[in-house]
This record gives C-alpha cells, sequence and structure tokens, in this order.
C-alpha cells in the first residue's frame, strides 16, 4: 500500500499549486456547508446498514427474525472461505472480469480508435456506438436470452443457415459455454463506454507528438506503443479498476439471463452472496461475504497499481 | 494523396460493418416485437417479418386493468419518477459538493473525496436487510420516494467524481473578477462556474439518469406493487413469465430502453468533453 | 491516477472506524429488527397479501376474488401484491421483519424454512378440526411443520403427464400404451423414427426447483424417497442414482431434447403447444393454455394422464401445492385470518376450477364442478391420492440448490449418476 501512496500523484481536483499561495486562508467552514448535502444523502444512507452488516457478520444469524444469534467471531469468514462454493464463484468471478476486462479494452481501443478517425456522418456512427452502454441491462440480459434460446434463437438460426452447426445448440445450457456467452452480453454493453473513455484520453493526446515520430519514420507499432499507449494508461487504469469493481458486484445481468444456473456454471460472486443470505438465509456468512468482496476489490486495486507502475508507466 | 483517400475508404468501410454489428442485436429485438410468433418460432428463423405485427405494443399502450400494458405503464411512470427525483437531487447536491472539492480549501478534503468514491465498492447486497429495515421503520418500503433516496446514494459519488474533475479546468481566473465584483462564492458558482462547465454538467447528467434508469437490486427489494415497481423489476418478471413470447419481451424491453438511449445519444458528444477535460487527465 | 490512489489509499483508517462505529451500534437484536411484532388486529382494516404471477388462476381471477371478499367484508380492504415465482421466496423473506405483507403465497417446501425461523404465523388455533378430514388428502400437510400448522392449502397443484394425441395416434399407440415410462419411451422411440418430431420428450430441467420436481416424480416411479429415516437427503440411493440414469438415458438415446436442461415449465408448455413435443410433464393448470388458439397449435389434441408408473409400479406426482399463510409480524392477523377463509372456502375454489384444482375432497364428486374441466379432474383427482414431497427441512433451499447442480451436472455429462448424487447428498447434508 505504501508505495501506493507515496507516488506523487496529485489529488483529483487538487487546486493548481500557484494558486495555494495566494489563498491561504482556510474554507473549511463553507466547504463543510457545501458538502453537507452530499455527505447527508450518501452516508445517510449507507453509514447505518454498512455497520449493522459488519455486526452481523461476527454473529451467527439464520433468519432476518433471529433472536438467539451466538457470537462466532471471524467464524463466518472462516467458514466461507472454507466452502467449495466461494472459491468456484471467485474463479468464475475471476474469469468473467479478466475475460471481458480484456476484451472490452481490446475492442475499445478499436473502436476508439474508429470513433477518432476523421469520417463522414460521425456523429451517425458515435449515435449509434452509444446505443448499447444506454440499453439498460435487465433488457440486455433479455435480449441475449432471447437471442441465445436453444430452440428459437437468432444465434442458433444465423449459425445454422450459414452452415457453421448442423444442430441448433443450448448455448445456455452448458456452465462454461453459457458463462461465456454472459460474457458476450456484457461486453457487448460496455465496449462503448471504454470506447468513449479510451476516446477521452486519445483526444488529448497533442497532435504534436504524432508529428514529430511522423518525422523520426516511426511505424504505426512503435507509434501506438511508444505514444498512444503511455498516454492512454490513465485512462485504461479508470476502466480496469471500474470494471474490476463492477465483475465483483454484477448481479443483474446474471439475474436476468441464466440465474446462475446451469450447474452453478455462472454463479459469480456476489450472486453467490445473494443466495446465501436470502435464499439460504444465512445472514451472517452472507454479511462476511460481502465484506470479503470488498477486501478482494481493494486488494485487486492495488495489485493493478502496482503492475502498471512496474511496467515503467507514469501514471500520470 | 491516393493513400489517403484509399483509408478514407477504408475507415468509412470499417465504420459501417462494425455499426452494423453494434446495432444488429438491437435491431433484432426490434424485429421480433413486430413479428407475429409464428414467424418467431418457424424453423429456419423467418427474418423479415410477413406481416407488421403490433399487437403487442397496443397491448402495452392499450391495455386494461391487471393487464400486462398496464403494469407496464405504471412501472415505466415510476421509472420516470424515480430516475428524474435521482438526476435532480443529486446534480444539486452534487454540482455543491464539487464545487467545494475543485476550488475550496479545507482540511481531509482528499480523505472525504476519496470516502465518497470508495461507497462504489459497497455491493448492495452488504446493504440491503439493514436497508429494508430502515426503510420500513420509515414508512417508505414500496414508495417512489424510498428509491429515489437509496437511488441518491449510488448516484451522487459519481456526479460528484465527474463534476469535480470539471470544475477544475475551468480557470479560476474567471471566477476572480466574479468575487471582486462582489458575487460571493455562491454567485460564482452559478453565474461564472456553470456556465462554462456544460459539457461536464451534461456528461454528469447523462450518467446519472444512465444509473439511476438501470438500477436493479433495490428496487428488486425494496419495491412490489405497481405503485412503485421501476421498469427493470418489471422486465425482469416480464421476461420470466412470457418466455413463451419472446416478441412480448422485445417490445417492452425496446420501451424501456428508449428513453436512456434517446438521452445517450443526443447528449453523447458531452461524454468525450465532460469525461476528457478533467476524469482522465487527473 | 488519483482515483484509485484515492480508493486504496486509506481502507484501514476507514475500518477501524466501521468497526467502532458497530460495536457502539450492538444493541439487543443483531440484524435490527425488532423482536415481537405481531399483533391479532381489530379483523378490520387492510390487508396486504403477496401473490405470484403464474400460469393458473390469473391476477384477474384474484382481483375478483378479493373484489368479492370486500363485498362481503365491506371493513377490511385487501391489497394484492404480485411478483414472479422466482421472486417470491426472497420477497417473503425480506419483507418478514417488517411485517410488509399480512397474508402471503407458500410453496410446500418452505414451511419448515418459514416456521423455524419464524417468518409464518402459526394458525393451528385457528383451523378447525372438520378441515382436517374435509380436506384433499394431505394438502392440508403443505403448511405442515413438527405437527403446526403455518398455512391452509389453496388449489393444490401435481404434475400431470401430456401427450399428443395426434403423434401417439400416428404410431399406432394409444393412452394405454402410456401408462408405464417404459411405454412411454417405446411409443417415443417410434415416433422419432417416423421422423415426426426430432426430439418426443421435453422436460423442466434447466437449475430451478421445476428439475427437482420433475425429480421427484422419477424418483417415486422408480421407488425412491428423497430422504431416509433420519430426515437427512439420501437420493443416492439405488432408486434415486436410477431415476436420474434414466434421465440422462433419455437424453443421450435422443428421445428427450437435451435443450432441456435451459428450460423452464413455459418452455415445455411452448414446446408442446407448438407440435414440437409429444410428451411433457406439467402443472395441471397448462392444459388451459395448449387449449387456447391464440397460443397453441394443438387445440384439442393433447391428452393429459396421471403420470406413467415405473420399474416400482408406483406413480406418485410430486406435491406442488401452495398455501396461504400469515406473516408473523402482522398487525392485523384477524383480517388476514378472514381473508384466507374466504379464499380457501369450497365455494371460492370451485368457482375457479378451470383453472386450478380445489382443495376440498367433496369437490372432486359434483358433477357440475368437474365437468368445468373434466381430463384434468380425473388426471389429477386420482394423482392427489398418491403424492411425492420433497423434503421438509429447514434449510430446504440450499439442499435442493446441491441438487439442481448435481442433477444437472449428471444430465450435461460432467459426472456419472452415482457420483452426482453422491456429491448432492454430501453438500446438502453438510452442517
Amino acid at each position: 500500500m505504501s508505495t501506493v501512496t507515496n507516488t506523487p500523484v496529485p489529488d483529483v481536483a487538487a487546486p493548481p499549486v500557484g494558486k495555494r499561495r495566494r489563498r491561504l486562508e482556510n474554507h473549511g467552514k463553507l466547504a463543510f456547508w457545501l458538502l453537507l448535502p452530499a455527505a447527508v444523502a450518501v452516508f445517510g444512507v449507507i453509514v447505518y446498514p454498512i455497520l449493522r452488516t459488519l455486526l452481523i457478520s461476527f454473529f451467527q444469524v439464520d433468519s432476518v427474525l433471529a433472536v438467539d444469534t451466538p457470537f462466532v467471531g471471524l467464524g463466518n469468514y472462516a467458514s466461507a472461505l472454507a466452502s467449495p462454493g466461494f472459491w468456484a464463484s471467485m474463479g468464475r468471478t475471476l474469469y468473467f472480469t479478466l475475460t471481458s476486462t480484456a476484451l472490452e479494452l481490446v475492442l475499445g481501443l478499436g473502436l476508439a480508435a474508429l470513433l477518432n478517425a476523421p469520417m463522414k456522418f460521425r456523429w451517425l456512427f458515435r449515435a449509434v456506438v452509444v446505443v448499447p452502454w444506454a440499453v439498460p441491462t435487465i433488457v440486455n440480459a433479455a435480449m441475449w436470452k432471447g437471442i441465445f434460446n436453444a430452440e428459437y434463437g437468432a444465434f442458433n438460426a444465423v449459425l445454422l443457415q450459414l452452415g457453421l452447426i448442423d444442430h441448433y445448440q443450448a448455448w445456455l445450457g452448458d456452465p462454461f459455454t453459457s458463462l461465456n456467452m454472459v460474457i458476450v452480453a456484457d461486453v457487448w454493453k460496455t465496449t462503448p463506454l471504454v470506447a468513449f473513455f479510451l476516446l477521452a484520453g486519445l483526444t488529448s493526446i497533442p497532435k504534436e507528438l504524432y508529428e514529430a515520430a511522423r518525422l523520426d519514420r516511426a511505424g504505426w507499432p512503435r507509434m501506438f506503443r511508444s505514444i498512444v499507449l503511455p498516454l492512454l494508461v490513465p485512462s485504461i487504469s479508470i476502466v480496469v479498476v471500474l470494471r474490476t469493481v463492477e465483475a465483483f458486484k454484477v448481479f443483474d445481468i446474471i439475474y436476468g439471463m441464466t440465474r446462475g444456473g446451469p450447474a452453478n456454471g455462472t454463479q459469480t460472486i456476489a450472486y453467490y452472496t445473494y443466495v446465501t443470505a436470502f435464499s439460504d438465509q444465512n445472514y451472517g456468512v452472507g454479511s462476511a461475504l460481502s465484506y470479503l468482496i470488498v477486501m478482494v476489490i481493494l486488494i485487486l486495486s492495488t495489485i493493478y497499481l502496482r503492475v502498471l507502475r512496474r511496467s515503467g508507466m507514469s501514471l500520470v | 494523396m491516393r493513400n489517403g483517400r484509399r483509408n478514407s475508404v477504408l475507415i468509412h468501410l470499417a465504420a459501417i460493418v462494425v455499426g452494423l454489428a453494434i446495432i444488429a442485436p438491437f435491431a433484432l429485438m426490434v424485429i421480433a416485437s413486430i413479428s407475429p410468433q409464428s414467424n418467431l418460432i418457424s424453423r429456419p428463423l423467418q427474418w423479415i417479418p410477413s406481416t407488421l405485427y403490433l399487437d403487442r405494443y397496443q397491448e402495452i399502450f392499450t391495455g386494461g386493468a391487471n393487464s400486462v400494458g398496464s403494469a407496464f405503464r405504471s412501472a415505466f411512470a415510476n421509472t420516470v419518477i424515480v430516475a428524474s427525483g435521482t438526476v435532480a437531487i443529486s446534480m444539486v447536491v452534487a454540482i455543491l459538493g464539487a464545487y467545494a472539492f475543485a476550488r475550496l480549501r479545507f482540511r481531509f478534503r482528499g480523505t472525504v473525496l476519496m470516502i465518497f468514491l470508495a461507497t462504489y465498492m459497497l455491493p448492495q447486497i452488504a446493504l440491503l436487510i439493514p436497508l429494508y429495515l430502515a426503510l420500513s421503520a420509515l414508512q417508505l418500503l414500496d414508495t417512489k420516494l424510498g428509491l429515489i433516496i437509496v437511488d441518491c446514494s449510488l448516484v451522487i459519488p459519481f456526479t460528484l467524481w465527474i463534476l469535480s474533475n470539471y470544475f477544475v479546468t475551468i480557470p479560476e481566473e474567471l471566477e476572480e473578477a466574479a468575487l471582486i465584483d462582489g458575487c460571493g462564492r455562491m454567485g460564482a458558482l452559478f453565474r461564472v462556474v456553470l456556465p462554462s462547465a456544460k459539457p461536464g454538467i451534461f456528461a454528469a447528467l447523462m450518467f446519472s439518469f444512465l444509473l439511476a434508469w438501470d438500477e436493479f437490486m433495490y428496487a428488486l427489494i425494496f419495491t412490489s406493487s405497481d405503485a412503485s415497481k421501476t421498469l427493470t423489476v418489471a422486465i425482469s418478471e416480464f421476461a420470466g413469465r412470457y418466455t413463451t413470447d419472446f416478441g412480448l419481451v422485445a417490445a417492452g424491453g425496446i420501451l424501456a430502453a428508449l428513453p436512456p438511449v434517446i438521452i445517450a445519444v443526443i447528449f453523447q458528444r458531452y461524454i468525450v468533453s465532460g469525461m476528457a477535460a478533467g476524469a482522465v487527465k487527473g | 491516477m488519483n482515483i484509485i490512489s484515492l480508493l486504496v489509499r486509506k481502507p484501514l483508517a476507514i475500518g477501524a472506524g466501521l468497526l467502532a462505529g458497530a460495536l457502539a451500534l450492538s444493541g439487543c437484536s443483531v440484524t435490527g429488527a425488532g423482536p415481537s411484532g405481531g399483533a391479532t388486529g381489530k379483523g378490520t382494516g387492510t390487508v396486504h397479501a403477496l401473490f405470484m404471477k403464474q400460469a393458473g388462476y390469473s391476477e384477474d381471477d384474484v382481483a375478483k376474488m378479493v373484489g368479492e371478499f370486500e363485498k362481503k367484508n365491506p371493513d377490511i380492504d385487501v391489497e394484492p401484491t404480485f411478483v414472479s415465482y422466482e421472486a417470491l421466496h426472497d420477497k417473503i423473506v425480506t419483507a418478514a421483519p417488517a411485517g410488509t405483507y399480512d397474508v402471503f403465497l407458500t410453496d410446500v417446501i418452505w414451511p419448515a424454512e418459514f416456521a423455524s425461523k419464524g417468518i409464518a404465523a402459526d394458525l393451528t388455533g385457528r383451523i378447525p378440526g372438520s378441515w382436517k378430514t374435509d380436506v384433499l388428502g394431505g394438502a392440508l400437510d403443505t403448511a405442515k411443520y413438527e405437527d403446526k400448522y403455518y398455512g391452509v392449502p389453496l388449489f393444490p397443484s401435481t404434475k400431470l403427464f401430456y401427450y399428443n394425441k395426434d403423434l401417439v395416434a400416428s404410431v399406432g399407440a394409444s393412452e394405454k400404451d402410456l401408462q408405464t415410462w417404459d411405454g412411454v419411451l417405446k411409443v417415443a422411440e417410434k415416433i422419432k423414427a417416423k421422423g415426426k418430431v426430432e426430439f418426443p420428450l421435453s422436460w423442466s430441467w434447466s437449475q430451478a426447483e421445476a428439475l427437482v420436481c420433475d425429480y421427484a416424480q422419477l424418483l417415486g416411479a422408480f421407488g425412491g424417497r428423497f430422504t431416509a429415516d433420519d430426515g437427512k437427503l439420501a437420493v443416492n440411493s439405488p432408486e434415486g442414482v436410477a431415476a436420474l440414469q434414466w434421465m440422462m438415458d433419455s437424453i443421450h438415446g435422443g428421445l428427450s431434447n437435451p435443450s432441456s436442461t435451459t428450460f423452464l415449465e413455459d418452455d415445455v408448455t411452448k414446446s408442446l403447444a407448438q407440435g414440437q413435443t409429444a410428451f411433457a410433464l406439467n402443472w395441471e393448470s397448462t392444459l388451459r393454455d395448449l387449449d387456447d388458439p391464440s397460443i397453441s397449435k394443438v387445440v384439442g389434441k393433447i391428452g393429459v394422464m396421471q403420470t406413467p408408473a415405473g420399474p416400482s409400479g408406483d406413480r406418485p406426482g410430486v406435491n406442488g401445492s401452495m398455501a396461504l399463510s400469515i406473516g408473523s409480524h402482522s398487525k392485523n392477523q384477524d383480517a388476514a385470518w378472514k381473508f384466507i377463509e374466504f379464499m380457501s372456502s369450497q365455494e371460492n375454489q370451485e368457482k375457479y376450477a378451470a383453472s386450478s384444482m380445489p382443495s376440498w375432497k367433496s369437490s372432486y364428486d359434483k358433477p357440475e364442478v368437474t365437468k368445468t374441466n373434466p381430463e384434468v379432474f380425473k388426471a389429477a383427482g386420482a394423482q392427489f391420492d398418491n403424492l411425492i414431497s420433497r423434503p421438509a427441512m429447514k434449510d430446504y433451499n440450499r439442499a435442493s440448490q446441491a441438487l439442481q447442480v448435481e442433477l444437472q451436472n449428471a444430465l450435461l455429462g460432467k459426472k456419472s449418476a452415482q457420483q452426482a448424487m453422491d456429491d448432492a447428498v454430501a453438500a446438502a447434508n453438510k452442517e
């Protein structure tokens, strides 16, 4: 953690350094009143539940109405960590995260380049690209569930009419295949957002850099490696962290598309937690699981930062 | 120059292919919603509808009490209210807060901002039961107001982040002139900062609207009747119950997707300008 | 990259703060739910009732029933709410502490859980003794747990055997060839050989309770039971494994649609309605859809009968009944009970006999009732005398999920039948 803290990273929205000297007075009071509404709206809602859930995670609570709730210390965390279901769903979540994020980054980069290219009707192209992102997740899930339907789905129809398959397949019928199909649905919806994030980074690259590289007779691969990629690192790391956090919380697309099946093949960690807490009514373990999710997210974010730093890429 | 023209043709070709690939699944859903059921279940699949079949839309728009249509329409109205309420509150609150983060110096500034952003890491499941009890004690269960309140807690950190990043990029000199003119901090915020922060504000508006419209888990647990149930929940029940008619699910899905799609298409140019300015550069 | 560094910088400080707060919070109840909360009320006022969207009696029907009840009880106002079956259990559970629903629909598999966790109120004292003889055998037990009643049966339900009369006749067979599962497979082979349909049988074998219901019926036909005498899951018995092996063989032999592992009941109904399936198990309420020309291509061509017998000669149906329960935290339990009494009354249930079966014995002898739905009454009437129940376990959901996963593992060819059932038993019985 310390290496991260020590990096010379300016805070988001830090007032420009030069201005600081000019205004030495402290705005504590005004800031307090300006931030109060936001703090009330956010923390007024979440602080009590966070603490309550943390508390529950140290007790054995197997009913919402439970009166007899023995204190078990870290027992719930231990039993969550000892359960094969936890590790299996953690593995699936990691696979989901890595695959979907990688695909979204690669496709998003290509898409961003295309969005950035000079063309006629660019507004139209951008308007088309933004559509999947705006489609609500639950609608997206229902849509792909229909497309991958084993009996009447369009995916089967396309493949059959192209002669790629002989028989209709149950695309959501095999555990691993259906996990990949959920990834397809997620990639379709999220790639545009990733592309727009990367586009924001691309447009901030000064044109002179390309010109200079061109004068050096640098080829596209080298220009990409030595100019574009390093300057995109900030956008990429935002995407990676946001997508990781979201993948660990992913619930609605699973609920809408597969409900964790078949044979638990699409049960990610958040869905597993939901099932443990509400279907099995094991609130103690469920609460412990949600705190474990938070911890994993923290650890992963830290690792990302280190890797990105060690690969010699500046974070600013 | 010939090279340049060839590139341009290639770019346009690529854009057409990519655009079609992106829109294809959505187009399939549109076609399914206007195809008669017999087309949808035929093998080989009939891609072009044999007749224009609008009964599903008619059912959704005009269906009487206790029908699919009335449930859908009330869910739609609820979602409009919940999303607009959430966006309005989040924007006002976040504009004030973002100004503090962007312009004011105070102790624990970084820590406070970090705590706001860190709430994004909390899985909603972790809050469900205690929140349910709290809402129930306040008589806010199964109400739109209750949903607006909990949705705001999801949306505000995001809007706060986007807006503070954008506000920082606005030259402080503009504001100083206003301060000297005796406007006061608030006057400067509303007369100088906001007018020049349009892209950031539109980007924040769009993000918060999409987030609020898309919210599912809170709505699933905290609402149950037509008085407050939102579209995401209605569609998931739709899709669970009418597996026999994909066309109906598609019609509902398209209508549910329409408002966010329209907003995103209108405001799409601000995603880049609103984000590029601050967030991405850091 | 400030957002990231901010996100990871001071989690420890926050954690410490949270812990301190948590300790401060630890008051009486860990969940924060009030300890008691239930009250009998005055027998008037508003009753919030939770129903599900489903194939049998519809939301319209419930609205009519409610209207009639309110006419008879002008001082009680009933507010019905509908959620999908998949959302019903979790809704009941999350709503329990607040007492949001005075009345809710309980599936036959939940009373043990709801009773042991104090979610449903004990109704034993309210149920008249005469019901024990007047209500269909076993139906009252739908919501029984440890000799107490936690609900009143409403429209008992079981899975019947549906077949396409034309397809069966096309290979020169008839209903009497379908009395055993062996017979069904023989006819299915002929239908497949003639190329009438690709897969003669379809099932609701997706990862859901529907899979356990189909399995239950086959388990019964093979002479097995879910639990051993100690109340623990014991489907790794020879009968339990044989039933699963039969399911696997029917897929491998090309007689059962392999896509069944993605089907729920609705998908099976659809396949049958399109004439793509010759045989299927489905709830007694689905005949109405199959005879509805706007949905079905096979109106009047679908036969329905008691579930076929297995090698054991036994042919029990799965007990899929639902009951109406009162929330233990309901503040208006007397009014809630009045509503339940009305809903479960013989008079009310008989009115909707065209779509759902009444739970009163004598209804089955009334020609004016049975004529509304003669085929289903005949088949269901016989089957209600012989039901196989899914186990009454406090943590039934966990056991059922373990069973669903392992059944699917076997059906998808990932495990042998014996291995899958051994694993299911191990996972379900783990403390």
